[in-house]
């Protein structure tokens, strides 16, 4: 049996590898088959991240933590959570592969998934022309006109890097004012290939086998519009990655993980949460970072809580 | 281990267009993390069912033409071609067993 298996491989899943390998916990980490690394994985320069002046790539950023953990210990699964089994003292993690992994705790760093927009056509057009990562697609509008709907930060970084092939880049976004932080709303603001509209929606989407179009309505006057495009790009946030615990775990009335105060303890004994699956506010790389450093210290203190025979017998069972 | 091997812009009507077995090409590039991650995936798949399906590779920024004659605007895309004509399309990298589903009526 494992002392602690941790479901999800960004900054919180990754951090919390490296605090639990470092207390000599030998840390599991589902990282999942194809969408290890977490949300970085499909960024480009990550500039906010503390440590690197000039800046890093995403990717780079993630493969860095994956070494850092693995550097103390830990082992890293690319494979998929099917189901879970949180509510006793052992808690059973089944994989994609067939396995069933047993452990005395469990941190939940699921993280999120993109939000849709929920209009016709969105789904159908989806790889042809609907697309939610700029950095995978953006090459294919080369000399092409696209649209980013979004206001925040992750809306801006794609607009700014569908520049490097498009040429023009409209950014829809419902209200007046972007969420995006100064510093990323400059940048697009000065790029003379962005065109923002502000107080609009996307309510269609248009083309046959692929986007030509879409319309979009203004939300004060209610007019609709067409604009002729080739790409449309959704950036309008994620929502908490929390179906495998559905039934087990307390959710929040935002839809992320139930947490108590400031710690990652859920309503399960020896189930703990971190990084953007509780956090419905901050989301950044660097908070889920110190989250998976708060559940990793309380998955260790709930271990050293436990009974000593039961650690003893279980040191035992995992030579 | 046997695994996916690469066709280009040069090779594809021989390769693909002209294969009689179900041929499976995957449209990737080196810049795409989904594209990184799903690639061992595909071959597992081209070594698991090497009886049923064939498994290439296309570099889309190496060969732009073939990426564009199928209108290539996300990646990784999946085509499956038999007798020359795309039988089945798969966008975006997905765990084994959902790939698998997704490619049932040849695996079977």
């Amino acid at each position: 049996m494992r002392d602690v298996v941790i479901i999800g491989s960004g900054p919180a899943g990754y951090t919390a590898a490296i605090y639990a390998a470092r207390a000599n916990l030998h840390p599991m980490v589902v990282a999942s088959s194809v969408q290890f690394g977490g949300d970085l994985m499909n960024t480009t320069d990550v500039d906010n991240f503390p440590g690197f002046p000039e800046g890093i790539m995403g990717p780079e950023l993630m493969t860095q933590m994956q070494k850092q953990a693995e550097r103390f210990g830990a082992e890293i699964v690319y494979d998929d959570v099917t189901s879970l089994e949180l509510a006793g003292p052992i808690k059973r993690i089944s994989l994609g592969n067939g396995d069933t992994v047993e452990a005395k705790a469990v941190i939940v760093a699921t993280g999120s998934e993109y939000r849709k927009l929920g209009i016709p056509d969105e789904d159908r057009l989806s790889g042809y022309g609907v697309s939610w990562c700029a950095t995978c697609d953006g090459a294919f509008y080369r000399q092409k006109v696209v649209a980013v709907v979004g206001g925040g930060d992750s809306a801006m970084e794609e607009a700014t890097f569908l520049t490097r092939f498009a040429d023009k880049v409209y950014v829809i976004h419902r209200s007046e004012t972007l969420r995006a932080s100064a510093v990323m709303q400059e940048r697009a603001q000065r790029d003379p290939k962005i065109e923002f509209i502000f107080n609009a929606t996307v309510a269609h989407i248009y083309g046959d086998d692929l986007v030509s179009g879409i319309g979009i309505v203004d939300t004060v006057t209610g007019e609709e519009r067409t604009l002729d495009l080739s790409g449309l790009f959704i950036a309008i946030g994620s929502d908490p990655r929390t179906h495998v615990v559905h039934g087990q775990l307390d959710l929040t009335s935002n839809g992320t993980i139930a947490v108590q105060g400031r710690t990652s303890l859920t309503n399960l004994a020896g189930v703990f949460a971190a990084g953007d699956v509780i956090d419905p506010t901050y989301r950044q790389a660097v908070t889920a970072a110190g989250s998976g450093c708060v559940a990793a210290l309380d998955a260790q203190h709930y271990l050293e809580s436990l009974p000593q025979e039961h650690a003893a017998a279980s040191q035992h069972a995992s030579d | 281990m046997s695994s996916a091997r690469d066709v280009t812009d040069q090779t594809f009507e021989a390769e693909v267009l002209g294969s009689t077995k179900p041929i499976m090409v995957d449209f990737w590039a080196e810049w795409c993390g989904p594209c990184r991650a799903v690639s061992p995936i595909l071959d597992q798949i081209a070594t698991e069912h090497a009886d049923k399906i064939d498994v290439v590779k296309l570099n889309v920024d190496d060969n732009p033409e073939t990426a564009m004659k199928y209108q290539i605007t996300s990646i990784p895309t999946m085509k499956v071609f038999q007798g020359g004509e795309v039988v089945k399309t798969v966008i975006g990298a997905k765990p084994k067993p959902a790939l698998e589903a997704d490619l049932q009526e040849f695996l079977a």
